[in-house]
């Protein structure tokens, strides 16, 4: 559970406001572009304190915490991996960020990758890979990170629409049953009709109450409608 | 790792440590070419070494220019005991810094010039000379040089003794007209080195037809690589002396021993070493006499010296001629 | 975050070479001249030698290094290292060199002769002139090739597609930002220039203010009037660098220079001539480094070899030294690293040597300190150089990964260890050989302090030259030319190789 409390947000002249909770399962936030979902993303993280109020994760207050310290994984647009360090290594980073692995560490790392369809690549550096592949490996350090709420800022924008659906499917199937609360951005509407069990509408400056996407898309209110023409 | 890498420095600033040693050390500052392998250093230091009991440390301060600065920059703490290789221009300056103390020695010199100097001593001497290529072109006199379009090398008056020395011999041979030939003497001057290894290394480079150097220079090409293509210019109005001295710091800690360098330095032990290593004359001629290949070398008629008072007093007059009549 | 302390200590060190030991010469001063009118000259006259030599370095290498950014042929590579060499060459032995191919006996006016041409000239102005030219065009070269590359292809591409001017659109634009800092960097390594102007400058009225340092100190041991000019030096550095900074951004300089970018417009045939003129420029009087240090490169005498051997110790620990303490700076970040990653640049070699020799001269043997004093101002002098090409680099990891590394909590050491280091070889690389051989070829502090037994290659290569060895210093100076382009080709290559970027 994923709770904003009277938040607001500001960069520069953009303000953005949240009063919202977010339960487990997947939840899409979408919007016009520019209009505050990365930024909401970002004050989960720890990249953005907000101006007032406070963010709760599972109860626990988020205000104040350093990024590392978060119970929050988050994927990025790009660079979600080291190119210098093997997948291994990059997977590693989620368990242990000084890389110490202790006995036993090595084992759920490879685990995790067979989980993602991985398996016998670890030796490998990114640069071996394909883009889907390197999604996976960014999935599978998810995975390994064991924190309770992740954050998808479009990670699979940049894949094809085959690859996204399946990279989609793995978190649903993965993540989702490992009991997490995964909160994505999307601007696709095709994504969160795939996935996500209810939608989150940032617009306008605000973040408005998830509601259930099937409900959302059939009777969608008028920023959506804009949004999707 | 940025802090081991401090560390490591610290450390080896630490590790820096002061030798001590049973047998007296007598320190002696002198210009770089005297120390290094080619130079006198080694073999006067061996020769010492087997009638003093004592260990004899060479230091080097760059060249001639720089020696007594480095002396004054070390200041009365300084560990040397013996300062060699002043020359007369700079003993004036030496003496009024107050860190010298006055010789025993009585030695029977060989200098053209009567010696009387009770603080300094010489070791060694020369002319300063034009030195060019055997066949070519080459000038009677400054004004003849001045007269010509000959082109030389000579060095920065500022931080070299044979570019101090020039300035001297323009004063010494022309005195109040010093500026008119310096003016004349500019075209000559292809450009000015900071010292004598410049100008000469562009001089042997053919990058001008004489470099200033002395008149035993063509005695190095000929003995040590039996080369007899190089000569010193004769000139009419006489050509000015070097005389390299050394003396006794006042706040030696070994003074007899420094006496006793003194006293050897004036003998054949270290005065028979010097015409083939420091390629000057020897300030008290050795027993077996000089080198074969010295008789070669021109005999100016006129040797011009002034006393160190003297230098000292026109050099910042003669300095200022010479650079105005050089920036043109 | 990144410890601090290393970035404090570094700045400190260079604080107290720079500006303590200025201080400590100034307080050592008696009661002295004052600055004459020669002085005054000096000023003027080092002022417009080091501007109008940064001035021609930039103008020149601007077509240069369009050149090499849009022209693929056999050697680029090769002739891009290349281009490093005479920035990285001992001044003595880069003169001598140009001597050979622009002296009275020199190449030039042998061709100047044969075609019945009268003889030139190469003292003078425009002699010091020309010889910074040739130091600092491959270092402008590089500056504003670094420029070019980062220039993105896709803009090239539009602009080509668009049929719109490149060189208003983009590369204008681009120069804007990248000159000021380059020309600010090139002025100052000619403003302290020493023993350029000296050789080249054909008499006293080409005195460098550093020359009239120099003789202060030696000639007058007017230490006043030293520290006088000394801080009028750094006087019109920082005039030069507020100048600068007014108009400039964050400048680059360092690896990867081996990309060319597909383009459509200019003309192949200037391109190539601009690349033919440095490359001949530069090459031949390097060429004749080579041929005239050929033959007394086999009878070198032992000591030379262990100078050699010292040199090489030297440049290594101060280029280890440099690279660490520019990290730490680098990663500090922020406008006072800016002023002490130039500090160096405008710090007389002379008064740091005399400052550090007052310092430590009360407690222990100057000689004894000559190697860790060596290498601590080598490493602080290359110290620009290294910040220069690490900073850049150290940007982009952090705009890169900054998120990502804070997110996953990769901090301090692990931090260092996993993600800046390896992400920073190749700038890592380049600036270790860089400084490793900028220190190789350093006459600076050493003379001072050095005695006999620990003389470094340029030293010694002075003193075979005093002792009429004339053929052995230019084996000397062959020597001392090829050990620093193997070092920087080295740690460059290092920096490179096996690099997943």
């Amino acid at each position: 559970m994923l709770t904003f409390e009277n938040v607001t947000l500001t960069q520069g002249d953009f303000a953005l406001t949240a009063d919202i909770a977010i339960d487990e399962g997947v939840t899409a936030v979408i919007g016009p572009s520019g209009g505050g979902k990365s930024t909401l993303l970002s004050a989960v993280a720890g990249f953005l304190e907000p101006q007032s109020g406070r963010v709760l994760c599972n109860d626990q207050d988020l205000t104040g915490l350093a990024p590392g310290k978060r119970p929050v994984s988050m994927l990025f647009q790009d660079n979600n991996l080291f190119p210098h360090l093997t997948v291994l290594q990059n997977v590693g980073m989620g368990m242990r960020p000084d890389l110490r692995l202790k006995t036993g560490d090595e084992q759920t790392i490879l685990h995790a990758l067979t989980q993602v369809g991985l398996a016998g690549y670890a030796d490998r550096k990114p640069a071996a890979l394909s883009g889907g592949q390197q999604s996976r490996v960014a999935l599978a350090r998810v995975l390994v990170a064991d924190r309770p709420l992740v954050l998808l800022d479009e990670p699979f924008a940049a894949l094809g629409p085959a690859l996204k659906d399946e990279m989609l499917t793995l978190v649903r199937d993965v993540l989702v049953k490992a009991g997490k609360t995964v909160v994505m951005v999307t601007h696709d509407p095709q994504d969160a009709r795939a996935v996500a069990d209810r939608v989150v509408l940032v617009a306008d400056g605000d973040a408005s109450a998830p509601v259930a996407t099937q409900a959302i898309f059939d009777d969608p209110p008028a920023a959506l409608r804009a949004y999707l023409g | 790792m940025p802090k081991t890498a401090y560390l490591t420095v610290v450390a080896g600033l630490c590790m820096a440590t002061t030798a001590t040693a049973e047998t007296p050390k007598l320190t002696v500052l002198t210009y770089d070419s005297f120390v290094t392998e080619w130079g006198p250093g080694p073999a006067v230091e061996a020769a010492f070494e087997e009638v003093c009991a004592c260990d004899l440390e060479f230091v080097g301060a760059g060249d001639g220019a720089a020696l007594l600065a480095r002396l004054q920059l070390e200041g009365p703490r300084t560990d040397a005991d013996i300062v060699l290789g002043l020359d007369t221009n700079l003993t004036a300056a030496a003496r009024e810094t107050g860190l010298f103390a006055p010789h025993s020695v009585e030695a029977d010199l060989a200098l053209p010039i009567a010696w009387t100097d009770t603080e300094f001593l010489p070791f060694d001497w020369g002319y300063f000379a034009f030195v060019g290529n055997a066949g070519a072109q080459a000038p009677t006199s400054l004004r003849a040089l001045a007269d010509s379009d000959v082109k030389v090398v000579i060095q920065d008056p500022r931080s070299s003794t044979p570019g101090l020395g020039l300035l001297m011999w323009v004063k010494a041979a022309y005195g109040d007209e010093a500026a008119g030939l310096w003016a004349d003497l500019a075209d000559n001057i292809v450009t000015v080195t900071p010292g004598w290894s410049e100008a000469y290394g562009l001089f042997l480079d053919g990058e001008a037809d004489a470099a200033l150097s002395y008149t035993t220079s063509p005695a190095y090409h000929l003995i040590a690589e039996e080369d007899a293509s190089k000569v010193a210019w004769a000139f009419d109005e006489g050509h000015y002396m070097q005389v390299e001295v050394a003396g006794k710091v006042a706040a030696t800690d070994v003074p007899e021993l420094a006496d006793q360098f003194l006293a050897f330095m004036v003998s054949d032990g270290f005065q028979s070493i010097i015409p083939t290593t420091n390629w000057m004359y020897p300030a008290a001629t050795p027993e077996g006499g000089l080198p074969d290949g010295f008789e070669t070398l021109i005999t100016p008629a006129t040797s011009l010296l002034k006393s160190p008072q003297e230098a000292q007093a026109v050099r910042d007059e003669a300095l200022a001629e010479w650079r105005e009549a050089l920036s043109q | 975050m990144i410890n601090r302390v290393p970035a404090y200590l570094a700045g400190a060190l260079v604080a107290v070479l720079t500006l303590g030991t200025l201080i400590v010469v100034a307080l050592r001063a008696e009661a002295g001249s004052g600055l004459s009118g020669a002085d005054w000259a000096a000023v003027r006259f080092t002022v417009m030698q080091a501007f109008v030599s940064a001035f021609l370095s930039i103008v020149l290498a601007i077509p240069v290094a369009r050149a090499l950014a849009r022209r693929r042929f056999w050697g680029r590579r090769v002739l891009i290292t290349l281009l490093g060499a005479p920035f990285i060459l001992p001044v003595i032995v880069a003169v001598l060199g140009l001597l050979a191919v622009f002296g009275r006996n020199g190449i030039m006016n042998d061709l100047l002769g044969a075609l019945g041409l009268p003889e030139m000239s190469i003292y003078g102005f425009h002699g010091v002139v020309l010889a910074h030219v040739f130091f600092n065009l491959p270092l402008a070269a590089r500056f504003l090739l670094q420029g070019w590359l980062a220039i993105p292809a896709e803009r090239f591409r539009m602009a080509a597609s668009l049929n719109a001017p490149v060189g208003r659109l983009l590369e204008r634009p681009m120069l804007r930002t990248v000159v000021p800092g380059a020309f600010l960097v090139i002025f100052l390594i000619c403003l302290t220039s020493f023993a350029v102007a000296l050789t080249l400058g054909g008499g006293p009225r080409a005195t460098t203010v550093e020359l009239a340092i120099y003789q202060a100190v030696r000639f007058d041991f007017d230490l006043g009037r030293a520290a006088l000019l000394a801080c009028v030096q750094f006087g019109i550095c920082a005039a030069a660098a507020l100048i600068a900074w007014q108009v400039t951004a964050v400048d680059g300089f360092g690896a990867g220079l081996d990309r060319v970018v597909q383009r459509w417009d200019g003309s192949r045939v200037f391109d190539g001539l601009w690349i033919a003129f440095a490359a001949v420029f530069l090459l031949i009087p390097l060429g004749m480094v080579v041929v005239k240090g050929a033959p007394g490169l086999l009878t070198l005498p032992d000591s030379i070899w262990a100078a050699a051997g010292r040199s090489v110790m030297i440049a290594v620990i101060s280029a280890a030294l440099t690279v660490t303490m520019a990290l730490a700076l680098a990663l500090h970040g922020g406008r006072l690293v800016a002023v002490i990653s130039v500090l160096p640049l405008a710090a007389s070699g002379l008064v740091v040597g005399t400052g550090l020799f007052l310092i430590v001269f009360p407690f222990v043997r100057p000689a004894d300190l000559a190697l860790p004093v060596t290498i601590v101002v080598n490493a602080t002098l290359a110290l620009p150089f290294a910040v220069r090409s690490i900073s850049p680099a150290v940007q982009t990891v952090r705009s890169d990964y900054g998120r990502l590394m804070d997110h996953l909590g990769i901090v301090g050491w692990a931090r260092l260890r996993f993600v800046v280091l390896p992400r920073l070889r190749q700038p890592l690389g380049f600036a270790m050989g860089l400084a490793a051989a900028l220190s190789m070829g350093d006459l600076g502090v050493i003379a001072l302090f050095a005695d006999e037994q620990n003389a470094t290659l340029p030293l010694a290569m002075y003193r075979l030259m005093g002792s009429y060895q004339m053929e052995a210093a230019a084996g000397a100076g062959l020597l001392l030319v090829a050990l620093s382009l193997l070092l920087f080709w080295l740690c460059d290559r290092g920096g490179r190789a096996g690099a997943d970027l």
